[in-house]
């Protein structure tokens, strides 16, 4: 039995190509990951008031498939997914009045230990960067990895660190997993101030003009610091970085930067076939030229 | 009873201790790890709220020290053992070699001209460089060179040149065993470094610079000669940002208590600031302004009013460098907004924390410290300089945050409880010989 798979709703959909080069990257390293069975919606939001219970029964229903399936772990891969199913599992697991209420609602018993992780800490923990540099090494037998010299900006964004004292995946000021993530892909990780701001997120569907605003100074940033790409653990960061810079619009320049997933990078560093990649979806498409020059 | 008092830290808290006591007619041993007297205060450019010239305050107390009959002045040199109890105690000093003779030295300056060696100045923290074989600073007493073997080359150039053949450089540590009666601690501060100034770039950028450094561009003494000046391209920074609390008063990331001072030398930064700079604009981030002293209320509002610091009341965020320039993002949480400021300089007020040895020293002498590293008196209000060995007093920042006046006023009473201690001795005799 691998480690439960919880894709959740946009990897289903928009982000399909997030799936895709996650799942194929997982099977190249041996990680045996398996889509958690009768999964539904994470929720979307972890509810900000104190008492809000509703909230809290759609992530418990897929712990408790993930208790009943696994060996008590959850991966997952979207940082809004993961925020709320690893905050909900923190909130149950400190507040067992929470948890009999909604375990009474669902009736099902979960028990409330279910570990969250994020496929990166998988990749850290489980794997480990200096075994996947080697697994780099080995599968493209050559003697630099295909991204070398290939100037990676890690974007970071809000959910996937905050709030530290309840998701701890990484510093939520000085983060460096993504950092650590492309260098052991032989890609160069660029620092740039902007790597934790807001990409605007939800505004995106209600007041897109702030989300651009914010979405446009990051990607800005980045450029003035030599990235050639941007990587992120994120559908909605992808989406909010990527659009605003489309062919259609006025301030399109040809000076676009793609904005990859994480595991996009990963299956072009280990040499996994293009349809694995799912570059078509993107607003920029990443050219192969950029990559490994 | 050994009437003869034992200091240990020779700053300006330890020098004015061990003047009460000289001038009552005791003998002092003034002990010092670095290689002269003065302390942080020796570093600062001027005094609130007087703006006092520091050094021309200073400079007589220390020539003072440096020539009274009873003070030994002991150099580059650590306490390492203390038995026994009050009125006779056994001290062991580790005396560390300045590789010159004290004696003969006559300060001038042939061998620091010739030394290869170019390091940073800890008197003037890296903003200068400094030889192998250097002075601090002018003023120091004693007025002799020392040679830091750690970054000498051993080219025995200074050796060759020195006219007064003061060089050894076989010197060896020593051991100096002496009977004392009491005590003073004195060992001081420094400024927080730790993860909470860091997140405003602290370490990152030369033109992010704390309080203290920033003393050292204001001091007319200093590496640029009292000109404001950027460290990155000496160009004149016409905009300040000053961050308060840096560190201070947050539990979460740096220390949870005030640091007491920063709020009045951030005041007096920027007066002095625009009195160097006409057409510089200094910010200043704050959470709430503490000027509790006298005449301080009164110059934290000159400097608002007169020199047009524009206080903002929030906390900064982000220090970035962007386009030449250090990007500071903050709130102003009187107005509710976001505030950008493309400032040329930041200045942060980083939090007061206990000098580094000073758990070892309180370790070796039996008394306590606080949670945050500050030596406890036996009690905060009615013993506020009695550690819990008899004998031994405490005076100066190493006890927590405080100014000036405080520190000078606080010296002078653990010295009055150290001559209690040898007059009540003496009294003693005097009641028994009658």
């Amino acid at each position: 039995m691998g480690i439960p798979y919880f894709p959740g709703c946009t990897l289903s959909t928009n982000a399909k190509n997030y799936d895709l080069s996650a799942r194929a990257v997982a099977a190249e390293l041996g990680l045996d990951m398996e889509e958690l069975s009768e999964w539904q919606c994470c929720g979307a939001t972890f509810p900000l008031v104190l008492d809000d219970s509703m909230a809290l029964i759609a992530p418990t229903r897929n712990l408790y498939q993930a208790q009943q399936t696994g060996d008590g772990k959850l991966t997952t891969l979207c940082s809004i997914c993961f925020h709320v199913l690893r905050r909900s599992q923190a909130l149950l697991e400190r507040d067992p009045e929470m948890l009999e209420r909604i375990n009474w609602f669902t009736e099902q018993e979960y028990k409330g230990q279910v570990q969250v992780m994020h496929f990166l800490e998988v990749l850290q923990d489980d794997l480990g960067w200096e075994a996947l540099a080697e697994q780099v090494k080995d599968v493209t037998e050559a003697e630099k990895s295909p991204l070398h010299g290939l100037r990676v900006a890690p974007y970071y964004g809000c959910l996937l660190l905050r709030p530290h004292d309840e998701i701890g995946l990484d510093d939520p000021e000085e983060p460096t997993i993504l950092h650590d993530l492309a260098r052991a892909l032989g890609a160069e990780p660029v620092d740039f101030p902007y790597n934790v701001e807001c990409c605007g997120s939800y505004l995106t569907a209600k007041e897109p003009q702030v989300s651009e605003t914010l979405s446009q100074d990051i990607v800005a940033s980045a450029r003035e610091h030599g990235a050639d790409v941007i990587i992120t653990a994120c559908p909605l960061c992808q989406f909010n970085l990527d659009y605003p810079q489309r062919e259609t619009e006025a301030s399109h320049t040809g000076n676009e930067i793609p904005i990859l997933y994480f595991t996009q990078l990963m299956a072009v560093a280990l040499g996994l076939p293009e349809e694995t990649w799912g570059f078509e979806e993107h607003y920029v498409k990443p050219e192969l030229a950029e990559i490994g020059e | 009873m050994v009437d003869r008092a034992l200091v240990i830290g020779a700053g300006i808290s330890g020098m004015q201790a061990a003047l009460d006591i000289a001038n009552s007619g005791y003998e002092v041993l003034l002990v010092e790890k670095g290689p002269t007297i003065g302390g942080h205060m020796a570093q600062l450019s001027e005094t609130f709220p007087t703006l006092d010239c520091s050094s021309c305050i200073m400079t007589p107390r220390m020539v003072e020290v440096g020539q009274h009959a009873n003070i030994r002045k002991l150099m580059l040199s650590e306490v390492t053992d203390v038995e026994g109890e009050a009125g006779n105690f056994h001290v062991k000093i580790l005396r560390h070699p300045r590789y010159v003779i004290e004696d003969k030295c006559i300060a001038c300056g042939a061998c620091a001209k010739i030394c290869p060696v170019e390091v940073d100045s800890e008197f003037e923290l890296g903003l200068s460089k400094r030889a192998a074989i250097y002075m601090p600073f002018p003023q120091a007493v004693p007025a002799v060179y020392h040679l830091d073997l750690d970054t000498c080359l051993e080219c025995g150039q200074c050796a060759e040149r020195c006219p007064a053949d003061a060089i050894d450089y076989d010197m060896q540590p020593k051991t100096l065993e002496i009977d004392v009666g009491a005590i003073i601690v004195a060992t001081g501060y420094e400024l927080y470094d730790g993860q909470a100034v860091q997140a405003y770039g602290y370490g990152s950028h030369p033109d992010i610079l704390n309080g203290l450094e920033f003393e050292r561009l204001l001091s007319a003494s200093g590496p640029t000669g009292g000109e404001v000046l950027r460290p990155s391209d000496g160009q004149v920074p016409k905009e300040i940002v000053f961050i308060q609390c840096a560190g201070s008063r947050n539990p979460e990331h740096g220390v949870p208590y005030c640091s007491k001072i920063c709020c009045m030398y951030t005041a007096k930064h920027t007066i002095l600031y625009k009195h160097r700079v006409h057409d510089g604009q200094a910010y200043v981030f704050y959470i709430d302004v503490r000027a509790g002293g006298k005449g301080y209320e009164e110059f934290v509002a000159r400097a608002m009013e007169e020199d047009h610091a524009l206080y903002i009341r929030g906390r900064v965020s982000k220090v970035f460098p962007q386009n030449g320039k250090l990007m500071v993002w903050g709130a102003d949480t009187l107005t509710g907004q976001k505030i950008e400021i493309d400032a040329d300089m930041v200045v942060i007020a980083a939090a007061i924390v206990p000098s580094e040895g000073s758990r070892q020293v309180a370790e070796m002498l039996g008394i306590d410290v606080g949670q945050h590293g500050f030596y406890s008196p036996t009690n905060e209000e009615m013993t506020p300089v009695e550690s819990q060995r008899p004998g031994v007093f405490l005076a100066g920042m190493g006890l927590g945050p405080r100014d000036i006046p405080e520190t000078v006023a606080q010296a002078s009473g653990a010295a009055a409880k150290a001559l209690t201690l040898f007059e009540a001795a003496k009294a003693q005799e005097r009641a028994n010989d009658k």
